[in-house]
């Protein structure tokens, strides 16, 4: 059942877009952690990309994107009204939100929309959100305005000082655990070098720390095992068993290399659609 | 055609050999996805209905878990009328040209059909094919034609169904011929369970059978929702709260078992599911064409001795792997692929490694598989069951070289469903129990069949187990027998 696209917003051009969706059906029962699979058309690969936000009201779910190869470049050329072929969700474990004091939550690029949603589970469930968001620089910076809204506390780090702090989330996030020992979790969505650094600064600190991990899947419903990641030494799937985990627990680097396993053929895909949009045929 | 002699039976008559199947050539179609076995001519057919003994009491109907009509169709055949054929297998079996492609007919009618004594039963299996296959294209349109006697679908009477594989094909089936509205949920973005993402388009051609009998059933008038996953776009509550009637659970065994052993999580090893479904389901056979890839081996191997492995096997040659092991424990003997496909597969190339089982897989610096350590095996004694059990030569090991190794060592329920309906009854290795007589699980008006109630098994067993349920829905909707 194709799903229509409500809006679209160039957060930033050519990168990133965020699209509200008219899914009804997944936004009455999305929760915070829970993501899609969705395959822009009939040749198209399914693809995982986070729920950045519900609203079961309206019926609609939002989703952010980095435009990374193939599959994120053909939904970067739909537009508002514009259908995408197959939307299934939500899937993956939801959140595990329980009032617990403060939490602080960790977006790195466009993982800060992922985060978006969860930081506001948590602000729901009556904890104290503060979120740490980082990005290279001040234009590159996502969801700054709708994390405000609700979260009493923003830090921002970018690499180039353009805004914020000159440096990363990782060192505001340190300086913050030496200060303040309220902390009882800290959440990280975003690139895998960040998470592993976020999970690394954390654990002398002894603070529980779930990371959101980003593992290569086909179906997400538990069926093949493509995401299977290392937690604690066992092998867990992300799809059903996450895609949340103890960061303190998962081997990164395994997740890394598995996530590099289908590059060649990556670029192949890239390369041959560019030539086919170039020569109009899309 | 083989050159074997003529035989007589018991009775005296001369038994004509059983008639071959024209193939494509093991050369040609290991470069191609296309369906490996032509299917029989008429003459083929008629030839082989005609070696049928008809027998006053047929063993082959007994070897047929549904018990299809087997000497009647074969009879109605052998004198030319095939819509008769047609119906006689149709009125126990709602998808004869897959069954007749993927059964094991070894173990079932053709095992037990008397000339199977002589080691030539009547191709039962093919001629089903036949049937089904001519039929369908003589009469494309409706070759349903038993709808018109097919009361009008009451839109009141609704079932749902969950999954849909072969066992909830055959709950749609039964119930819309029997006046009652089906919605059948699946949780991938087509239509068929295994038979679309599971088994390869070179024995079961996905657009010329699978999606012909799916759209019979939408003349039916049953709906296919796609991209609803039971337990998390909706649960089975939510089902009885919109109106539906009944449920029916058919969401498989999907789950891959993986072995437990040192470097499994390289990359270059996957489970059979991830290998075959981004081959069937994602058609990366035309990739780039379609965007979904799949990692390319040279040397590939595949751990287990079932049609999942051969087809794993089949499915990699075809992908251009220089070299293709099939790794098992025991021995040809005891290979629990149907024959066909274990033949074919050693037609196309492929070596079986026997009586070895992997201890350990070994990658490179950037985690790329690289090669797998061997544990020579030895048939133990046998155990209280009979069954000689594979036990390890001790210090007897060995290295092969392999850069994509496919798991295809069995599966597991599928998880999602079962977690989100706690109410449900599991055996103990996580199944759903169900009433044996009725398909019905510890929720009333819910019912499950096919492999998330026996573990993997069989397409046909499935399907027998959605008939049951199936008749059981439609009793205690429209009543009566
Ligand atoms: C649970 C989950 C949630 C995610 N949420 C978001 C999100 O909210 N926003 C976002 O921009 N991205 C998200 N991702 C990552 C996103 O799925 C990939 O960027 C996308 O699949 C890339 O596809 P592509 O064809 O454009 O790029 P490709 O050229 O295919 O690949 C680019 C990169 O994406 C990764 N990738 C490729 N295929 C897949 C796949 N099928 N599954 C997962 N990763 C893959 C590869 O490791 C590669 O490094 C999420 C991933 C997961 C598992
Ligand atoms: C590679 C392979 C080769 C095989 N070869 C043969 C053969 O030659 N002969 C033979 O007889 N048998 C064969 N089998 C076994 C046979 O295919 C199965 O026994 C049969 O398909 C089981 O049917 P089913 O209806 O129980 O479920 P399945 O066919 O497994 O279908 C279940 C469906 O439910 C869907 N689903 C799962 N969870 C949910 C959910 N929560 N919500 C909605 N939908 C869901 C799945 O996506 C799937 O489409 C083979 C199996 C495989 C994997
Ligand atoms: S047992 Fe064999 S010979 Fe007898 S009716 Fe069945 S198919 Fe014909
Ligand atoms: S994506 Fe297939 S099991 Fe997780």
């Amino acid at each position: 059942m194709p799903c229509k696209i409500l809006e679209k917003e160039r957060l930033i051009p050519g990168q990133t877009s965020k699209l509200v969706i008219d899914a009804p059906h997944i936004a009455k029962k999305a929760q915070p952690g829970n993501f899609v699979i969705l395959r822009v058309c009939e040749k198209g690969e399914r693809i995982p990309l986070t729920i950045a936000d519900a609203d079961p009201e309206r019926g609609t779910i939002t989703i952010v994107y980095l435009v990374m190869g193939k599959s994120t470049a053909l939904l970067e050329t739909l537009d508002a009204g514009d259908s995408i072929l197959d939307l299934c969700g939500p899937l993956g474990r939801p959140t595990h939100i329980e009032k617990a004091g403060t939490v602080i939550c960790v977006g790195g690029g466009t993982g800060i929309a992922a985060m978006h949603h969860i930081a506001k589970g948590h602000h729901k469930a009556g904890n104290h959100v503060v979120a740490v968001i980082g990005a290279r620089s001040k234009d590159l910076l996502l969801f700054y305005d709708e994390l405000s809204s609700f979260c009493p506390e923003v830090l921002v780090s970018t690499d180039d000082g353009s805004f914020g702090h000159k440096g990363l989330v990782t060192d505001l996030l340190r300086q913050r655990l030496e200060t303040d020992k309220t902390v009882s979790e800290v959440v990280a969505v975003g690139p895998v070098p960040m998470m592993a650094a976020v999970a690394k600064t954390t654990e002398p600190f002894g603070v529980k720390t779930t990371v959101s991990l980003n593992s290569i899947m086909v179906d997400g419903i538990g069926m093949c095992g493509a995401c299977r990641v290392s937690v604690g030494g066992e092998t867990r799937f992300a799809c059903v068993d996450g895609p949340e985990f103890d960061g303190h627990k998962v081997d990164f680097n395994e997740l890394r290399q598995r996530l590099a396993a289908f590059k060649p053929q990556e670029k192949l895909s890239y390369d041959h659609h560019c030539k086919c949009t170039c020569a109009g045929e899309k | 055609m083989t050159a074997t002699a003529e035989r007589k039976p018991a009775g005296g008559r001369k038994i004509a050999p059983r008639v071959d199947m024209p193939c494509q050539p093991a050369g040609e179609r290991i470069r191609n996805f296309e369906e490996v076995a032509l299917g029989y001519t008429q003459q083929m057919a008629t030839e082989e209905a005609r070696r049928c003994l008809q027998c006053k009491n047929p063993k082959c109907v007994k070897g047929c878990p549904v018990e299809v009509p087997i000497r009647d169709f074969i009879g109605q055949l052998a004198k030319g009328d095939l819509e008769g054929a047609y119906r006689t297998i149709k009125s126990t079996n709602s998808l004869p040209g897959v069954c007749g492609r993927v059964c094991p007919q070894e173990n079932q009618c053709e095992g037990a059909c008397v000339l199977n004594a002589k080691g030539q039963p009547v191709a039962i299996g093919r001629l089903e094919r036949y049937v089904a296959d001519t039929y369908m294209a003589l009469d494309a349109c409706d070759h349903l034609s038993a709808k018109l006697t097919c009361p009008a679908v009451d839109p009141e009477l609704r079932v749902a169904c969950i999954g849909s594989g072969p066992a909830s094909l055959t709950v749609a089936g039964y119930l819309s011929a029997r006046g009652i509205k089906v919605t059948v949920f699946e949780a991938l973005h087509e239509v068929g369970g295994v038979l679309v993402y599971g088994i390869p388009e070179f024995r079961l051609p996905k657009s010329a059978i699978v999606e012909k009998e799916v759209q019979a059933l939408r003349t039916q008038e049953v709906d296919f929702v796609t991209n609803w996953v039971g337990g998390r776009t909706f649960s089975v509550d939510d089902l009885f709260a919109e109106g539906y009637r009944a449920v029916f659970i058919g969401v498989g065994a999907g789950l891959p078992r993986f072995l437990g052993v040192p470097g499994e999580n390289l990359t270059g090893v996957f489970s059979a599911n991830e290998y075959l479904t981004r081959v069937n389901l994602g058609r990366a056979y035309a990739f780039p064409d379609y965007d979904t890839p799949v990692y390319q081996g040279r040397n590939v191997t595949v751990y287990g001795g079932g049609n999942v492995a051969m087809d794993a096997a089949r499915t990699a040659l075809r992908l251009g792997a220089e070299s293709v092991r099939i790794v098992y424990r025991r021995t040809r003997d005891e290979l629990p692929a149907r024959h066909e496909e274990l033949e074919h597969a050693e037609e196309e190339g492929v070596i079986l490694e026997l009586l070895a089982n992997p201890v350990a897989f070994h990658g490179d610096e950037m985690g790329r598989l690289t090669g797998v350590t061997l544990q020579r095996m030895q048939l133990g004694e046998p155990d209280a069951s009979g069954r000689r059990s594979p036990v390890p030569v001790e210090g007897d090991t060995y290295d092969l070289p392999t850069d994509l190794a496919v798991i295809a060592v069995g599966t597991r329920p599928n998880p999602i469903l079962l977690e989100a309906t706690p109410q449900l009854t599991l055996s103990r290795r996580g199944y759903i129990e169900v009433d044996e007589e009725t398909g019905e699980t510890s929720i009333p008006n819910v019912f499950a069949g096919g492999d998330i109630v026996t573990g993997a098994a069989t397409v046909i067993l499935a399907m027998g187990a959605g008939r049951r349920a199936a008749k059981e829905i439609r009793r205690r909707l429209k009543g009566g027998e």
